[in-house]
C-alpha cells in the first residue's frame, strides 16, 4: 500500500532542480536583488541623509564586483542559469545570464554607480528626502532584470519597475518643465510597454509558454503560425522604448528636464534595455523577423540617425542637444540590427556599450557645465577652457568619442557597423549613417567650442562660478572614471569586442542559452 | 465564448486607440486605463477558456481527469492589474499635477519643456 502511495508521486526530477545551488550561481540575481533589498532600507533611512549614499554607493559597487566576476566566469564557461525555488523551466521563473546580458548589466551597473558618485554633490536634501536614491537602486535592479530574466512575462514586469522608478526619478523637483515633459514620457512608454504585453499574449496564445528558451525550441518547431504578427508587435513596442523614428518624440521632449543626474542615467540605460529586448526577443525567440523586416528596419536606422543629427544640430541648450545624439546612436544600433548579419549585431552591441558610458559621461559633464556657467544655452555658456582646462580635455575626448574617432570606445563599433552595412550591399545606409555621425560630430563639436574656448561675450568676460574643493572631487572623479573606461576600450578593444562576439553569436545560435537551461535539457 | 470575447477585445482596443488619439489628457488617460484592461483580456482569452474546471488534481492520481481551466494567465492578468493600476494611480496624479501647474489639459499647449519659438543656435562668435 505504501509502496501504491508513493510511486503515484509525481517524479519531481524534471521539475526541479535537487543540487544545492551553489554559492556562485548566486552572481546571477545579485544585480537584482541587492538594490531591490537595499532600495528598502534606503527608503527607511529617508532621513538620514548622509547615509543613503554610502548605502546606495556600497550596494553598487558590490553588484559591479559581482558582474566583473559573472562576466569573467560566463565568457569562460558559458551562460549561467538559476531557476527561482529551483522550479526549472518551463514551470518556474529563471534567469539566464548570457554574454549580452552581462555585457549590458556590467556596464549599466558602473554607469549606476558612477552617477552616485555623482549624486553626492548634485542631489540636494529635497531630492533625498523625497526618494532618490531609493528610485536609484529600484531602477538599477530593474534594468538589470530586464537584461537577466530568461522569461517574458518577467521581462515585462522588470520593464514596469524600471518604468514606474524612472516616473519617480524624473518629476523629483516638481518644476513645470519637469511635469510637462513627464506627462509625455509617461504615456508613451505606458503604451510601448502595454504593447510589448500584448506581443506575450499572443505568444501565450500560440505556443502556451513564456520561458524563453522553452519558446526558442518551440518556435523552431512550429509552422505556418502568424509570427511576422507578433514580431512586428515585439519590433515596434521595443523600437518605441529604444526611442527609433517616428516614435522618438518622447525622448527629446522629457531628457532636458530632470535632474542631470536622473538625465545622464536614463540617456544611459533606458533605451538600450529597449534595444536589448528587441535583441533578445525579436532577435533571439525569433529568429527571421530582423530578415522579414529588413525593409522597414534599414528606413528606421537611416531616419533615426539623420534625424537624432540634425535635431542635436538645431538645439540650443545643451541638454537637448545631448537628447538627439541618444537618438542618433539609437539609430547606429539600428543599421547594425538592419543589415542582418553576426557582425551587424556585434556592431550594435559593441556600440550599445559605447552609448551608454559615452552618453553618461557627456550628460554628466552637461551638469557641470550648468554648474559653472549657470546656464545650458550655448548662448550664454563659454570661459571653461580657462576656468578647468582638465574638464576640458576630458569633453573634448568624450566629443571625439561620439563621433566616432580613434582611439576611443566609438571607433571599433563605427567600423564594424560601416563594414557589415558595406557587405550587406547596403551601401546608401552606410552613407546616411557616416553623414549623420558626420552631422552629431558637427553638433557636439560645437558646444566643445562655445562652452570653452569662447571667452567673451559681446564683450564682457563670462563669468563663471568655480568649483569648491569638494564639488570638484564629485563631479569631475566620475566623468574621468567613464572616459577612462571609454579610452580602455579604445586602446584595448580586445576583451569588448571579443564579449559583443559572443553576444552576437548567442543571439544567432542560442543553442548554449537552452542547454544551461537544465541538465536535463533538450 | 473565445470568439465574442475576442470582438470585446477588439472593441477594447478600438476605444482606446481612439481615445488616445485625443489631444486632451483626460481622453489619454481613459484610453490609457482601456488599452490595459484589453491587453489583460486578451491574454486571459490566449489561454483558451474552460467552464467552472478547477485545475485541481485529485488524490491519488498523477494528472488532472480532464481538461481544466487554465491558471496561467489568471496568475499573469492579476499580475499586469496589479501593475497597471498602479501606474494609472500614478498616471492621474501626474496629470492632475500637471493640469493644476501649467493651466491645460491639451497636450498642443503644453509646450513648457518644448517652447514653439526658440532661438536658432549661435552661428559664431
Amino acid at each position: 500500500m505504501a509502496d501504491e502511495t508513493t510511486s503515484s508521486y509525481v517524479d519531481l526530477s524534471v521539475a526541479y532542480v535537487d543540487a544545492t545551488v551553489q554559492a556562485a550561481d548566486y552572481l546571477v540575481v545579485l544585480p537584482v536583488i541587492g538594490p531591490l533589498i537595499m532600495s528598502a532600507f534606503c527608503l527607511m533611512l529617508r532621513r538620514q541623509q548622509h547615509v543613503q549614499p554610502w548605502i546606495a554607493g556600497i550596494t553598487l559597487g558590490a553588484v559591479f564586483f559581482g558582474n566583473i566576476a559573472l562576466a569573467l566566469r560566463i565568457m569562460e564557461s558559458g551562460p549561467v542559469f538559476m531557476a527561482m525555488g529551483r522550479w526549472l523551466p518551463p514551470f518556474g521563473i529563471s534567469f539566464n545570464a548570457d554574454a549580452l546580458s552581462v555585457l549590458m548589466t556590467l556596464t549599466a551597473s558602473l554607469v549606476s554607480l558612477v552617477c552616485v558618485f555623482y549624486s553626492a554633490k548634485s542631489v540636494d536634501g529635497d531630492g533625498r528626502r523625497y526618494g532618490f536614491y531609493p528610485f536609484l537602486l529600484m531602477l538599477t535592479a530593474g534594468v538589470s532584470g530586464a537584461f537577466l530574466t530568461a522569461d517574458l512575462f518577467n521581462l515585462y514586469v522588470w520593464f514596469e519597475v524600471l518604468l514606474i522608478s524612472s516616473f519617480g526619478l524624473i518629476v523629483l523637483g516638481n518644476s513645470h518643465a519637469q511635469l510637462d515633459g513627464a506627462v509625455k514620457y509617461a504615456f508613451l512608454n505606458l503604451v510601448a510597454t502595454t504593447l510589448f504585453l500584448i506581443g506575450i499574449g499572443y505568444t501565450y496564445g500560440l505556443f502556451g509558454t513564456l520561458n524563453m528558451a522553452d519558446l526558442t525550441l518551440r518556435i523552431a518547431e512550429s509552422d505556418g503560425l502568424p509570427l511576422g504578427t507578433v514580431a512586428l508587435l515585439f519590433i515596434f513596442a521595443f523600437a518605441m522604448k529604444a526611442a527609433a523614428f517616428p516614435l522618438n518624440f518622447w525622448l527629446p521632449a522629457s531628457y532636458h528636464t530632470p535632474n542631470i543626474v536622473t538625465s545622464a542615467l536614463f540617456a544611459a540605460l533606458l533605451t538600450k534595455v529597449g534595444i536589448y529586448a528587441l535583441l533578445r526577443v525579436a532577435g533571439m525567440l525569433l529568429p527571421g523577423s530582423f530578415d522579414t523586416f529588413q525593409e522597414v528596419l534599414i528606413w528606421v536606422a537611416a531616419l533615426t540617425s539623420l534625424l537624432g543629427a540634425a535635431g542635436a544640430l538645431a538645439s540650443t541648450d545643451i541638454r537637448k542637444v545631448l537628447g538627439f545624439l541618444v537618438l542618433s546612436g539609437i539609430g547606429a544600433m539600428f543599421v547594425g540590427i538592419a543589415v542582418v548579419s553576426p557582425d551587424g549585431l556585434r556592431g550594435a552591441v559593441l556600440y550599445a556599450v559605447h552609448s551608454i558610458l559615452v552618453m553618461a559621461a557627456l550628460y554628466l559633464a552637461a551638469g557641470v557645465i550648468g554648474r559653472m556657467t549657470g546656464s545650458f544655452d550655448l548662448h550664454s555658456v563659454g570661459g571653461l577652457y580657462r576656468a578647468h582646462p582638465f574638464f576640458a580635455a576630458l569633453f573634448l575626448i568624450l566629443v571625439f568619442a561620439i563621433s566616432g574617432l580613434p582611439p576611443f570606445s566609438g571607433f571599433w563599433p563605427k567600423v564594424i557597423l560601416v563594414r557589415s552595412s558595406m557587405d550587406a550591399g547596403e551601401g546608401w545606409l552606410t552613407a546616411a549613417y557616416l553623414v549623420s555621425s558626420f552631422i552629431a560630430m558637427i553638433a557636439i563639436g560645437r558646444v566643445w567650442l562655445f562652452a570653452f574656448w569662447r571667452d567673451d561675450l559681446d564683450g564682457t568676460r563670462i563669468a563663471i562660478t568655480p568649483l569648491t574643493r569638494d564639488e570638484a572631487q564629485a563631479y569631475i572623479t566620475p566623468i574621468a572614471i567613464l572616459v577612462a573606461v571609454i579610452v580602455g576600450i579604445g586602446l584595448i578593444a580586445d576583451p569588448a569586442v571579443h564579449m559583443a562576439s559572443a553576444a552576437a553569436i548567442g543571439i544567432i545560435d542560442p543553442s548554449a542559452y537552452i542547454t544551461s537551461v537544465s541538465p536535463v535539457g533538450p | 465564448m473565445e470568439v465574442i470575447l475576442s470582438l470585446l477585445v477588439g472593441a477594447y482596443f478600438t476605444a482606446a486607440v481612439y481615445l488616445m488619439l485625443s489631444r486632451h489628457v483626460i481622453r489619454l488617460l481613459l484610453g490609457a486605463a482601456l488599452l490595459g484592461n484589453a491587453a489583460n483580456l486578451l491574454i486571459f482569452v490566449a489561454g483558451r477558456l474552460v467552464h467552472e474546471v478547477p485545475p485541481v488534481i485529485p488524490l491519488g492520481l498523477t494528472a488532472p481527469e480532464s481538461v481544466t481551466a487554465n491558471p496561467l494567465p489568471q496568475a499573469l492578468v492579476l499580475t499586469a492589474i496589479v501593475i497597471a493600476f498602479s501606474i494609472f494611480a500614478f498616471l492621474l496624479v501626474l496629470s492632475m499635477r500637471a493640469y493644476q501647474e501649467l493651466g491645460t489639459d491639451d497636450t498642443d499647449h503644453m509646450r513648457v519643456a518644448e517652447p514653439v519659438h526658440v532661438p536658432r543656435p549661435p552661428q559664431g562668435y
